[in-house]
C-alpha cells in the first residue's frame, strides 16, 4: 500500500510545486517526477518494500500478490519512460505542463490500484481513475482540433463502456450478492446456468474489452492514438492496455473461473477477429500514430491468444508479451516524439532520410518495427512464440485453437507489409528537404537505449522475466 | 569460443561492428564483409578437416558447444551447436558460398552499408541454423537469415517485377516458415510436460523409444511437409522461387538458393521423417509424385524461359525434385544421395547465380534474345558457365553426378517408385540438358550482337573476380572426384535416420545398399 500512497503523494507534490516554481523551471519538474518514480521502481526489487509482502487490505478489496507486483513494476517502468517523453514533448504543450505530469502520475496510481484490485468496487474505481485522467491527457494540446476530437471520442465511448460495466457489475452483484472476487469464485459455479449472471459477466467484459481495444470495442483506438499527444498515446498503448489485461486476467481467472472455462469459443473468436481487423486495417495507413493504433489492436488480439488458451502457459505468455511490448512501443513513440516535432501530419514519409539525420533513432524505430512484427532476435518473437505454444498446447482438446493459431499466423504475415513499409520509409524513402542532424537530450538517449536493450534482452535471454511471469500467474486459477 | 560458435558468431558480430562505421567508408564495409566471410570459410574447412578425428558425444554430435546465457531453461531451450555427418557438409558448403557471395557483391553500388550488414546477418543466420542442435534456435536462426532476404530483394533487386517478386517471396516464405513453426511447437508439446525440451538429440532419443501417437503424427507431419516444402519450393508451391531469384541481387540469390533453401530439406530429413515415421511413410508416394512435378513440370517451364536468370531459377527448382525423390526413397543410398545433392546444388546454384550476375553487370540485360557470342569477350566466364551447365546436367566428375546417381539407385530399389524414377531420370537427363545447353548456346555462342554496347565494352573477370567462381567449381570437382569425403560422413547418420523412420515397416535391404555406396 505504501507504494500507492507514495505515488498519489508524488502527484499532489507535483501539483503543489507548480505553484511556487518559476515558469522556466517547470519543464524540469518532469525529470524530478521520473526520478522519484524510478527510485520507487528500484525499491520494488529490494527486500524492505511492501511489495515483498503478500496479503490483503480493506476487507479483501486490495490484494498484494505476485501478479500485482509484476504489473506494478511494469507500470512504474512505463511511467518513468513516458514522463521523460513528456518532458521532451513539453514545448508543444501551450500551458499547464505540470498538470500534464501530475495527470500521468495519477493515471499511474490508477493502474497500480488496478493491479491490486480484487473487488468490483476497486476494479471500477481504478478503471475510472485511469480513464478520466486519460480523457484530459488525450486532449491536452487543446489548440489542435484532432486532439479535441480524440478526447471527445474517448470520452463518449469510454463513458458508454463504463455504463455497460457498471450495469454488468450490478447484475452480477444482484444475482450472487458478492462483490469480492475470491468470494465470487466460490459461488460462481452455482450460477453458470443463470442468464442474468452471464449477461452481467458479458457486460463487464465489454468494459474491459474497451480498455484493451479488442474487437468489437476497438473503434476509438485509431482516432484517439492519432489525435492525442504522443506521450499520452504511448501511455495509453502500454499502461492502459496492460491495466485492462491485468483486470481481465483477475476477473476471468480469479473471479469466475468456472464460467471462463466454458467461454473458450467466445475468446477464440474475439481474439481471431481482433488480430485480423487490426492487421488488415493497418495496411493502408500513412499516419504513423494511426498505424500504431491499428497495430495496437492487432497486438491486443495476440495478447488475447494467451487469455483464450485458458492455461498458465498462456497467462504467463501474456505477461511476457506485454513486457516486450512495453519496450517496443516506447521505442517507437520515443522516435515519434523527437522526429515528428516539426511535422503536423505525422506521415510516414516524414521519416525519409532519418538514417542520415540520426542513425540511432533510425535503428531504434527499425528495431521496434522488427520486434512488433515478431522477428528474431527481438522481444516480439519470443512473446509470439510463447503465445503460440500456449495455444497449440490446448489444440489437442479443442481444434478451434489450431484455427486460432493459423489466424495468428496469417496476421503476422500481413503485418510484415506495413511494418516493413515503415522501415522502407526510413532507409529508402525519397529524402525530404530537411536533412539537418537531430539532436537528442541525454535522458531521451537513455530512454532509447533502455528500450533497445530491453528488446534484445527479452528476445535473447528470456529466462529471468519468464520466471517472474510464471511466478506471477501462479496465483491465478 | 569454439570453432563452431565462431563460424556463426563472427559474421553476426561483424554486422554489429559495421553498424557503427560511417557510411562513407564503403570500401571498409566491403573489406570487412569479404574478410570475415573468408575467415568463416577457413574455419569451416578446418572444422571439416578435423571432423573425423574429433571426439563425438554419445549422441553422435561433434564440436558440441553451448552459449549458456541464451535461451530459457524452463522451456527446455538452450543455445547448443554441434555437427554430425548430416550437417558438417552443409556448414562447409554454406561457409564457402557465403565467401563467394561476399566476393560477388561488387555489383552493389548504392547503400553498401545496409547491404553488407544484411549479408553478414544472413550468413550468420544460415550457418547458425544448420549448426544448431536446438529446435528453437534452428528456427530462430533461419528466420534471422530469411528476413534480410526479403529486404535485399526489395531494395537492391533488379527488373521491372521486383516489387511483385518481393511480396510474393515474403508471403510464401513467411507462411512456410510459420507453418513449420507451428509444426515444431506441436512436436515439442508431444513430450510429457516435465521433460519437454527443444534439444534435437534428446528429442530423437525420445521419439526413437516412444513412437508418437498416430493422431499427432497425422497433424504434425503434413504441417512440417507443407511448411518445409514451401521453403524448398516443392511443386506446386514453387512459383516464388524463379521470379524471386531472378529479381534478387546475385549475393542474395546465391545464399538463398544455395544454402538457406536447404533448411527445409534438412528439417525434413533431420526432424519430420524420423519423428513421424508412420505418417511419413504413407506420404512417401505423394512426395515422390510432387518431386516429379518439380523435375518435369518446372523443367519444362525452364525450357520455355527467355530470361537467363529465370531459367537458372527454374532449373534450381527442378533440381529440388531430385532431392525430394531421394528423401522419398527412404533408404540409405537414396537419402545419402539426397544429402549429397543438397551440398552439390548449393555450390552449383551459387555458381550459376554468381555468373549470371556478372553477365548482367557487363551487359545490362539477361534476355537471351539480346545476348550472344559472349564467349569471345568473357572467356573465363564462358568456360565457367559451360562447366556449371555440365554439372547441372549431371556430368560425371562433378559432385551432382554422385548425388543424382545415388538417388536414382536408391529410388529404383523401391518398387512403388519405379515409374517416378524412370520419368525423373528422363527429366533430369534430357530436359536438364536441353535447357542448360540452349542457354549456353544463346548466351555464349553464335554471333555477338554487334549493335549492343556490351559487344565492345564487356570485359572478362580479372583474377580477383575469378576467385569465387573458381572456388565453387573447384569444390564441385574435388568432392565430385572424392565423394567419400562426404558420403563416409553422411552415411552413419542417414543410416540411423532411415532405421528410425522404417522401423515399423518391413526392414529395408540395408546391407545391399551399404555395399553399393562403398563400392563407388
Amino acid at each position: 500500500m505504501s507504494l500507492e500512497i507514495s505515488v498519489v503523494a508524488l502527484g499532489i507534490l507535483v501539483l503543489l510545486a507548480d505553484l511556487w516554481l518559476p515558469a522556466e523551471r517547470k519543464r524540469a519538474l518532469g525529470y524530478a517526477a521520473a526520478a522519484a518514480l524510478a527510485l520507487l521502481f528500484l525499491n520494488t526489487f529490494t527486500s524492505h518494500c511492501s511489495c515483498a509482502a503478500t496479503g490483503e487490505a480493506f476487507g479483501g478489496m486490495f490484494i498484494q500478490d505476485g501478479l500485482a507486483v509484476f504489473f506494478k513494476r511494469f507500470f512504474l517502468l512505463a511511467a518513468v519512460l513516458v514522463l521523460i517523453l513528456a518532458v521532451e514533448f513539453a514545448d508543444r504543450i501551450a500551458a499547464g505542463i505540470s498538470e500534464y505530469y501530475s495527470l500521468i502520475v495519477f493515471a499511474l496510481a490508477g493502474m497500480l490500484f488496478a493491479a491490486s484490485s480484487n473487488d468490483f468496487a476497486m476494479l471500477f474505481v481504478s478503471i475510472e481513475l485511469i480513464t478520466i485522467t486519460f480523457y484530459v491527457l488525450t486532449s491536452f494540446t487543446r489548440g489542435k482540433v484532432a486532439a479535441l476530437e480524440s478526447g471527445v471520442k474517448y470520452l463518449i465511448l469510454g463513458a458508454l463502456s463504463s455504463a455497460f460495466m457498471i450495469y454488468g457489475i450490478a447484475l452480477v452483484w444482484g444475482t450472487t450478492g458478492k462483490f469480492n472476487f475470491s468470494e465470487l469464485a466460490m459461488v460462481s459455479p452455482n450460477f453458470v446456468e443463470n442468464k442474468l449472471f452471464l449477461f452481467g459477466v458479458l457486460f463487464i467484459l465489454v468494459g474491459l474489452g474497451f480498455k484493451i481495444a479488442a474487437f468489437p470495442f476497438q473503434m476509438w483506438t485509431p482516432d484517439v492514438y492519432q489525435g492525442a499527444p504522443a506521450p499520452t498515446t504511448a501511455f495509453l498503448a502500454i499502461g492502459s492496455k496492460a491495466a485492462g489485461f491485468v483486470l481481465l486476467l483477475r476477473f476471468l481467472f480469479g473471479a469466475i473461473p468456472s464460467v471462463t472455462a466454458h467461454w473458450d469459443k467466445l475468446l477464440i473468436v474475439v481474439s481471431a477477429i481482433t488480430i485480423l481487423y487490426g492487421n488488415l486495417c493497418a495496411i493502408p495507413q500513412r499516419n504513423l500514430k494511426r498505424l500504431l493504433g491499428y497495430s495496437s489492436i492487432a497486438h491486443a488480439g495476440y495478447l488475447l491468444l494467451g487469455v483464450a488458451a485458458l492455461n498458465a502457459a498462456g497467462q504467463s505468455a501474456v505477461l511476457y508479451y506485454l513486457s516486450g511490448y512495453l519496450f517496443t512501443t516506447l521505442a517507437a513513440f520515443a522516435v515519434i516524439v523527437i522526429v515528428m516535432r516539426h511535422l503536423d501530419s505525422e506521415d510516414i514519409s516524414g521519416l525519409a532520410g532519418l538514417h542520415q539525420r540520426s542513425p540511432l533513432l533510425a535503428a531504434t524505430l527499425t528495431l521496434a518495427m522488427v520486434s512488433l512484427a515478431g522477428i528474431p532476435p527481438l522481444a516480439g518473437f519470443f512473446g509470439k512464440f510463447l503465445l503460440l505454444t500456449a495455444i497449440i498446447e490446448q489444440g489437442a482438446t479443442n481444434h478451434g485453437y489450431y484455427c486460432l493459431a493459423f489466424t495468428a499466423l496469417v496476421g503476422v504475415v500481413i503485418s510484415f507489409y506495413y511494418y516493413f513499409g515503415v522501415i522502407k520509409a526510413i532507409y529508402f524513402g525519397k529524402s525530404a528537404n530537411d536533412a539537418s542532424p537531430i539532436t537528442m537530450s541525454l535522458p531521451m538517449k537513455a530512454v532509447v537505449c533502455v528500450c533497445i536493450a530491453g528488446m534484445f534482452w527479452l528476445g535473447l535471454m528470456p529466462s529471468s522475466v519468464l520466471k517472474l511471469a510464471n511466478e506471477a500467474v501462479a496465483v491465478l486459477k | 569460443m569454439t570453432t563452431l560458435t565462431l563460424i556463426f558468431a563472427l559474421p553476426l558480430l561483424a554486422a554489429i561492428v559495421l553498424a557503427f562505421v560511417p557510411r562513407s567508408f564503403a570500401v571498409i564495409m566491403r573489406a570487412v564483409a569479404v574478410g570475415v566471410t573468408f575467415v568463416t570459410m577457413l574455419l569451416g574447412i578446418l572444422m571439416f578437416w578435423q571432423f573425423n578425428g574429433a571426439a563425438a558425444e554419445a549422441n553422435g554430435y561433434k564440436f558440441v558447444s553451448t552459449i549458456p546465457w541464451l535461451g530459457a531453461e524452463s522451456l527446455g531451450i538452450a543455445c547448443k551447436f554441434g555437427v554430425d555427418g548430416l550437417n558438417v557438409g552443409l556448414v562447409l558448403m554454406g561457409a564457402i558460398v557465403a565467401f563467394a557471395a561476399a566476393c560477388c557483391s561488387f555489383e552493389i553500388k548504392t547503400r553498401e552499408k545496409e547491404f553488407y550488414i544484411l549479408l553478414l546477418v544472413m550468413t550468420g543466420g544460415i550457418l547458425g541454423a544448420f549448426m544448431s542442435t536446438d529446435l528453437f534456435f534452428f528456427y530462430f536462426f533461419h528466420e534471422l537469415a530469411l528476413v534480410p532476404t526479403f529486404i535485399m530483394i526489395g531494395v537492391w533487386g533488379r527488373g521491372e517485377r521486383k516489387n511483385f517478386a518481393t511480396f510474393q517471396i515474403t508471403i510464401y516464405l513467411s507462411i512456410g516458415a510459420l507453418l513449420a513453426l507451428i509444426g515444431l511447437i506441436a512436436l515439442y508439446l508431444q513430450l510429457p510436460a516435465d521433460v519437454r525440451t527443444f534439444d534435437i538429440p534428446t528429442l530423437t532419443k525420445y521419439f526413437a523409444e516412444n513412437t508418437m501417437a498416430k493422431s499427432a503424427q497425422m497433424f504434425i507431419f503434413p504441417l512440417l511437409l507443407l511448411g518445409f516444402g514451401i521453403l524448398v519450393s516443392l511443386w506446386p508451391f514453387h512459383s516464388w522461387a524463379a521470379l524471386g531469384y531472378g529479381s534478387a541481387p546475385s549475393a542474395t540469390a546465391m545464399l538463398h538458393a544455395g544454402v538457406l533453401k536447404k533448411f527445409g530439406l534438412y528439417g525434413l530429413i533431420r526432424i519430420a521423417i524420423p519423428f513421424c515415421p508412420e505418417v511419413a511413410q504413407s506420404h512417401l508416394q505423394l512426395i515422390a509424385w510432387l518431386a516429379l512435378g518439380n523435375v518435369l513440370y518446372v523443367g519444362w517451364v525452364a525450357m520455355k524461359q527467355k530470361n537467363l536468370n529465370l531459367l537458372i531459377g527454374n532449373s534450381s527448382v527442378a533440381h529440388m525434385g531430385m532431392i525430394f525423390l531421394g528423401i522419398a526413397s527412404l533408404n540409405l543410398i537414396g537419402v545419402t544421395g539426397a544429402v549429397v545433392i543438397m551440398i552439390a546444388h548449393g555450390f552449383l546454384a551459387a555458381l550459376t547465380f554468381g555468373l549470371s550476375g556478372y553477365i548482367y553487370n557487363q551487359t545490362g540485360t539477361l534476355e537471351m534474345s539480346e545476348l550472344g557470342g559472349l564467349a569471345k569477350k568473357l572467356r573465363f566466364i564462358g568456360v565457367a558457365f559451360v562447366m556449371a551447365a555440365m554439372a547441372g546436367c549431371g556430368l560425371p566428375g562433378f559432385l551432382n553426378f554422385v548425388g543424382e546417381v545415388s538417388v536414382f539407385f536408391g529410388a529404383w530399389q523401391v518398387p512403388a517408385l519405379r515409374t517416378v524414377t524412370v520419368l525423373a531420370v528422363w527429366g533430369a537427363l534430357i530436359i536438364g540438358a536441353v535447357y542448360m545447353l540452349r542457354a549456353v548456346r544463346a548466351v555464349f555462342h553464335g554471333p555477338a550482337q554487334e549493335n549492343r554496347t556490351y559487344a565492345t565494352n564487356a570485359t572478362d573477370a580479372n583474377l580477383w573476380r575469378k576467385l569465387p567462381y573458381a572456388l565453387l567449381i573447384a569444390s564441385l570437382l574435388v568432392f565430385g572426384f572424392f565423394p567419400r569425403l562426404l558420403t563416409d560422413k553422411i552415411k552413419p547418420v542417414t543410416e540411423q535416420i532411415v532405421n528410425m523412420a522404417t522401423v515399423k515397416s518391413a526392414p529395408p535391404a540395408t546391407s545391399g545398399t551399404v555395399v553399393m555406396v562403398e563400392s563407388k
